[in-house]
């Protein structure tokens, strides 16, 4: 008999869940009881029966409470009607932990102790649930019968967005104004920046479909970054902030849902490329569309900033070379606007140059960290790149300032300039100062040879500019910011190895390019001499191949060179070894990080595509 | 020994309090079946009424007639004397045995013995002894007490189901079953086509059968054996039965489990085709099968029809229940399911004027309306009960005013249509942690109650109006009883709130209704108990005792005063307002009763079952007038449409089915829910169907459409087959997610705004 039961068991095993003849056992043993073989097993099969009659019974009581899930409850309640006790402590909502010892191969619920002294002498009651309530709000609304109180505006938003709706509206900005109506609060930066911390909250919110308010969404973010808000007439106020913010929202939601409006990319851009060729707008302004296209990335840089660059390059120069106190202000954001579009063209030079086929050949193998760069730059660059559009999308209804972008000028005609010709233009507006950045020397490829004399040529323009060289001059302050990356495209294999800088470890003084530039040669010529490896940018000046971990600390002072200036490359770069750099990128949003007086304030290596550049004056 | 070990498993297995002595089983379960196919078997004297119908009718045997008639009646008699002697009451004995006429030895328990004892006696009753008479007495008592009390739980019946499960103890080889099976097996898919169909309705109760025969046999390996060959044969809607079947090994087993009972109790029916039932008989006569015939005639009743074969679609339709289609007999039965004439109210005439300023055309609408109201209440309906069929309580002034405000609404009702959706309102219940077990919502919208599983009620006002109290006695006493604003005095303003809680249960409420005046609040739990609470003073005031079960569900009659509900004893039963006991018990479903409903003109009360049909039973006289069947789970909601013609079903498959009362026929198929449907509702004007489902959509159908497109010729309407064409797409209107919010509940407006609820399930 009891072999029939185990074969029985055996075979039902898969079916049902079984007590075994020794569980039984050890249970009578508990109850100071003796069991035979033969009853334990009746036994056994019994109590399985009975468990899953109980089950089953158990399973009405959860239909009846509408429910999905079967409760320790359902059961308790399938016990008592049939008239066996009830379990009990097991009530509660979670699931249970089941444990096992394995010495033991004993099996059992988790059962903490609970200290009741502590629990009834604790001063922190918890509070009770929730009341509950009822609340209507309307699934459909047939359009016949709605009796539409709604605001216009939001009409459309309908069902329970439009709860959703009043329920930020309140918690934002504890009235009640609409949604996109960003300028009624434009003097508040406080509650800007919330508006846009909303808009970022509703963008990542994975459970809402914005479809077509992203236009809206962006339309307001737009003016956030664009518009000379009546809080930037103070310039105690720093809306500069926002507007950096603002930008790299905006690239957040358009990386996230530009795929959702069709045209989007191009009506930013032509937006922001309006922004920009309009001299009549603030500098401010003009700041938010150059921080704009960055946050957009480099190609947005590149189709917009860059052709412009020569035209707005002579109003900005104007604005920076007016030292009247009048215009202090002004030249302040002028800096601002500087520092914007120096980093932005820096990102659109490495990156361009990474992203053109030819550095993967010159990047030599002896150099595995330069290797990883471009590779690295490849595989998220299909990310960077803007969703594929119509370019012939007509722009929608969107925001006035959206649709009335450029009118297409330029646009169709726009041709992707060849990367050297590119740093030849940008070096005449930056001078060093941009190959400071990019710490590195102007070798491309097989070019580079003529470049330098090029270069002196136009750099005469700006070199004419320089009034009076001896005036003290505020330089601008470069601060660093440590910004959420939108999309992760600045993780640090994609740029490019950091170069050391022991070699160099003196505080270089750049003072005059050509200087530079003849030092520079000769150290690229040592670094021939050595690696033999020639890379779009190499980093032979610096590059000692034995000192050990690439680490590295810059910071660029404002500080003012005891000798004359030329052109704009007033920064003083400092190249220290430091210890390594911590390695995880805290992702919040960090103020401006100051540098002034101080040296070896250590950087966040791979920050430096990302930093946004702030004038605290 | 191993009747030793019996009653040992007898005793670990009595889990359903109230078994009878394992002796009074051996000694009953030892009883010759009562009828069958070519047993000879001498049924003298101890034919007991193994119908199984007995059990659960409920008819009270009170009146013993001392005369020895029929074998039954003897039964009694000695049942009684048993009784009388027992309690010593010799002279009343020896009277009663006088009168009856029965012999001086009737209670010898030898003689008793002689006469039960046929041939046919299986082996395992050696000893026997006078248990058995006094085993007769507990039958009479409980069913001479069934008229309170159904009697359905473990002891109360068992006598009964023992009766019928000895069926089984007359035994062929348990060898040869399979061999048995799959010879039928092969016959019927050799017939022809159209024979098929109709005679693979076998498998299934012959398969259930003969496997539990050969459980109660003790043949467990191999009726294991059985179950693993054939169980993948059966239609899937029977998997949940089949599970439990298989849980299901040991002889002992049988007798608490309530599907197996609800499966002997009653014979599966069948309906075959008279060609195919001659084919099968043949077959069966040659092969000298008398096992499957034997079984055939015990169990199943074959409901045999002159025409053709039905389809496989037409049977599927049909089929799925638990105990097989409904006797087409039972249908037959003529249902009033006309509404009940309106009472003529005057409406004001200052309101009209006021109407036809608001809007030009309105008037002009307004005329034809009021005209067809008018003739509508002259005419009599010829498919309506007489006004008088059932008392109904008197209109008050308040219920006058009600109505008129209907009425006054009905006038702004939207006309809806395939083109003209409703909208719809969701109220959602928030943190109801405690878990929402029931809706309701009042006919005007104004209130909606939550059951919840914490034994409470709760209950919102949806309108500013906030609910109040009315005042203590003491300060009732303080207010002048002249004033014109006296019913607004009686208010107490300090009680206002929007929401009140009323304790009483000590079960999860899982029933709730309002009463049509929106007086009084009904609510049905698990602790067995209907509750009434007055919304006026929000306390309890009846409870109502009867179900000693769980009670699922309760619902007001559409004119006040009764009320239905129904449980896990298998009974609905119709109460009224002002008496403790209820006035009809509803048996006959063999499986908890799930959902109740009242037809709009109160006369008759539909309920669904985890039997999976639905009865509809006339409030009159009880009778059972319609069974359908046809869905394949437990029914949760039900709905009648408002010209009281239609009815609609939804379970748990996910299905809504449409029936035609007149006709007793399904008529519609809508297919579209993935999740149990909780709540049906037609729009007032009956063109909508809105259902509400587990998977937390609301979906629309047309209702018109759907019952328009109906044809239902003699031939349907007189053999009961239908032709369900698949146009589940077409009649849906549309599907409505909520935000992981089953949906529990609907309600149409007065002007037919849809209003959902449910309880918000993160």
């Amino acid at each position: 008999l009891s072999g029939s039961v185990t074969m029985a068991a055996d075979r039902e095993e898969r079916r049902f869940a079984e007590v075994s003849r020794d569980s039984v056992k050890l249970m009578a043993e508990s109850a100071g009881l003796e069991l035979g073989d033969e009853v334990a097993a009746l036994l056994a099969e019994d109590v399985c029966y009975r468990l899953r009659e109980a089950a089953q019974s158990s399973a009405q009581f959860m239909r009846h409470a509408k429910r999905k899930k079967l409760t320790v409850d359902d059961f308790n309640k399938a016990l008592r009607w049939s008239n066996v006790e009830a379990i009990c402590g097991y009530g509660a909502q979670d699931a249970m932990l089941f444990r096992s010892v394995k010495e033991g191969e004993l099996f059992f619920v988790e059962d903490r102790d609970i200290n009741l002294i502590e629990l009834a002498l604790a001063t922190n009651i918890p509070k009770g649930c929730a009341e509950t309530m009822v609340r209507g709000m309307f699934t459909l609304l047939s359009s016949v019968v709605a009796p539409c109180s709604v605001p216009a505006a939001v009409q459309s938003l309908s069902d329970d967005l439009l709860k959703y709706y009043q329920q930020i509206t309140r918690a934002i900005l504890g009235e009640d104004p609409h949604l996109m109506k960003v300028k009624s609060v434009s003097h508040d930066l406080e509650q800007l920046n919330r508006l846009l911390h909303m808009v970022k909250s509703l963008v990542q919110n994975p459970y809402l479909y914005l479809g077509s308010y992203v236009r809206s969404l962006v339309s307001s973010v737009m003016y956030c970054i664009l518009e000379p808000l009546a809080a930037s007439i103070n310039p105690l106020n720093d809306h500069w902030t926002l507007r950096d913010y603002a930008a790299l929202l905006l690239s957040h939601i358009f990386w996230t849902h530009g795929d959702l409006v069709s045209g989007l990319y191009r009506q930013i851009l032509l937006s922001l490329q309006k922004v920009l060729s309009d001299p009549v707008r603030p500098l401010c302004s003009h700041y938010g569309a150059v921080v704009g296209l960055h946050a957009l990335g480099w190609k947005a840089v590149e189709r917009v900033l860059f052709p412009h660059l020569p035209a707005y390059w002579a109003n900005l120069q104007a604005v920076l070379d007016d030292y009247s106190v009048s215009n202090a202000q002004v030249k302040a954001d002028g800096h601002k606007v500087y520092g914007a579009i120096l980093v932005a063209v820096e990102r659109l030079l490495k990156m361009k140059a990474l992203s053109l086929p030819q550095p993967a050949e010159g990047c030599s193998s002896s150099q595995p960290g330069c290797l990883a760069g471009p590779m690295g730059y490849r595989v998220s660059s299909p990310g960077l790149s803007p969703p594929p559009e119509p370019l012939a999308e007509a722009g929608l209804g969107i925001a006035s300032h959206l649709q009335a972008g450029g009118a297409g000028c330029q646009w169709e005609e726009w041709s992707p300039v060849p990367l050297p010709a590119m740093y030849s233009e940008l070096y005449s507006f930056f001078g060093d100062s941009l190959a400071v950045r990019f710490s590195t020397e102007q070798s491309f490829g097989g070019f580079s040879p003529c470049t330098p004399s090029h270069f002196r040529e136009t750099r005469k323009e700006p070199l004419g500019h320089v009034s009076n060289p001896d005036t003290t001059r505020k330089m601008p302050q470069l601060t660093a910011n440590l910004n959420i990356s939108p999309r992760q495209d600045g993780s640090p294999r994609t740029d490019p190895p950091p170069p050391s800088l022991a070699a160099t470890g003196s505080v270089r003084s750049l003072a005059r390019s050509s200087m530079q530039r003849s030092r520079a040669s000769s150290s690229r010529s040592g670094q021939r001499s050595i690696g033999l490896s020639r890379d779009v940018f190499p980093k032979a000046r610096f590059t000692s191949p034995h000192s050990g971990p690439p680490t590295f600390s810059f910071v660029i002072g404002g500080r003012q060179m005891g000798r004359r200036c030329q052109g704009r490359r007033p920064f003083q770069t400092i190249f220290v070894p430091t210890p390594p750099p911590p390695v995880v990128l805290p992702r919040v949003y960090t103020h401006k990080l100051p540098v002034i007086g101080r040296v070896c304030k250590p950087l966040r290596r791979w920050t430096r595509s990302h930093y946004s550049l702030h004038l605290p004056l | 020994m191993e009747h030793d070990q019996f009653k040992f498993i007898f005793k670990m297995a009595a889990v359903q309090g109230g078994m009878v002595d394992a002796k009074d089983e051996l000694d009953i379960k030892s009883e010759p079946p009562s009828d069958g196919f070519g047993n000879s078997n001498a049924n003298d004297g101890r034919l007991l009424s193994s119908s199984p119908g007995a059990g659960t009718g409920g008819t009270a045997t009170g009146n013993n007639k001392p005369a020895p008639g029929p074998p039954e009646e003897q039964q009694t008699l000695l049942a009684v004397l048993q009784f009388l002697k027992k309690s010593k009451l010799a002279e009343s004995a020896e009277i009663l045995r006088r009168e009856a006429g029965l012999p001086e030895d009737a209670l010898d328990p030898k003689g008793t013995d002689a006469s039960g004892s046929g041939p046919g006696l299986a082996a395992g009753s050696g000893q026997v002894d006078g248990v058995d008479a006094s085993s007769l007495l507990s039958r009479v008592t409980v069913s001479s007490s069934a008229a309170a009390q159904a009697p359905k739980k473990a002891g109360e019946d068992q006598p009964d189901v023992s009766v019928v499960l000895s069926a089984y103890s007359q035994q062929g080889d348990p060898s040869l079953y399979d061999a048995y099976y799959s010879g039928l097996k092969r016959f019927i898919e050799s017939v022809l086509d159209c024979h098929r169909a109709e005679l693979s309705q076998l498998f299934y109760p012959l398969f259930v059968h003969m496997y539990l025969e050969l459980v109660y046999n003790n043949n467990e390996s191999v009726a294991k054996a059985f179950f693993e060959k054939f169980s993948g044969d059966q239609e899937c809607y029977y998997e949940q039965d089949l599970r439990i079947l298989s849980s299901l090994t040991k002889k002992e087993h049988m007798k608490g489990n309530e599907t197996l009972l609800d499966f002997r109790t009653s014979k599966f029916v069948l309906r075959i085709s008279r060609d195919s039932y001659q084919l099968l008989k043949r077959h069966l006569q040659e092969r000298q099968n008398n096992q499957i015939w034997n079984i055939i005639q015990e169990h199943l009743y074959i409901d045999i029809f002159d025409g053709m074969p039905r389809s496989k679609s037409q049977i599927d339709a049909m089929s799925g229940s638990l105990a097989g289609e409904a006797r087409r007999e039972a249908n037959k039965a003529k249902v009033f399911y006309g509404l009940l004439k309106e009472p003529e109210i005057e409406l004001p005439l200052d309101d009209e004027d006021e109407e036809a300023e608001n809007e030009e055309g309105k008037p002009k609408k307004k005329k034809p309306k009021k005209d067809s109201m008018g003739s509508k209440s002259k005419k009599q309906d010829p498919n309506a009960p007489l006004q008088t069929r059932i008392p109904l309580p008197e209109l008050k002034d308040s219920d006058k005013l009600d109505k008129i405000m209907y009425m006054k609404e009905s006038t702004k009702r939207i006309r809806l249509g395939s083109d003209n959706l409703p909208s719809i309102c969701f109220y959602t219940f928030l943190n109801a942690y405690q878990g929402l077990t029931a809706v309701d919502v009042t006919d005007d919208s104004s209130l909606i109650a939550g059951g919840f599983a914490d034994s409470t009620v709760r209950v919102w006002s949806v309108t500013p109006k906030k609910l109040r109290k009315v005042k203590s006695a003491a300060d009732l006493n303080l207010i002048d009883k002249e004033s014109d604003d006296v019913l607004e005095r009686i208010m107490d303003e300090k009680t206002a709130s929007e929401l009140k809680i009323l304790y009483g249960h000590s079960g999860p409420v899982y029933g709730i209704s309002f009463s049509p005046d929106r007086n009084y609040l009904l609510s049905s739990s698990e602790d067995g108990t209907i509750r009434l609470w007055s919304l006026q003073t929000f306390t309890c005031l009846v409870g109502y005792k009867g179900h000693n079960y769980p009670v699922w569900d309760t619902q007001f009659s559409p004119y006040g005063y009764y009320f239905v509900s129904g449980g896990h004893d298998r009974v609905a039963r119709l109460w009224a307002t002002d008496h403790y006991q209820p006035l009809r018990i509803f048996a006959g479903h063999l499986a908890d009763i799930t959902c109740t409903r009242f037809h709009p003109n109160s006369n008759y009360v539909a309920t669904g079952s985890s039997d999976r049909t639905i009865r509809l039973w006339d409030v009159l006289n009880g009778n059972c007038v319609r069974i359908f069947t046809g869905h394949k789970g437990p029914i949760h909601a039900l709905a009648f449409s408002p010209n009281g013609k239609f009815l609609a079903s939804g379970a748990t498959d996910g299905r809504v089915l449409l029936w035609d009362i007149g006709h007793g026929l399904m008529v519609g198929e809508l297919k579209g829910h993935t999740d149990t449907i909780y709540s049906l509702r037609f729009s007032r004007d009956g063109e909508i169907l809105a259902s509400g489902s587990m998977d937390n959509t609301v979906r629309l159908w047309d209702a018109m459409k759907a019952f328009d497109d109906l044809e239902t010729d003699d031939f349907t309407a007189a053999t009961g087959h239908i032709h369900l064409q698949d146009n589940s797409q077409e009649l849906l209107l549309g599907t409505y997610m909520t935000k992981s919010t089953p949906v529990l509940h609907l309600h149409f407006t007065r002007r037919n705004l849809l209003l959902a609820a449910g309880a918000y399930n993160p």
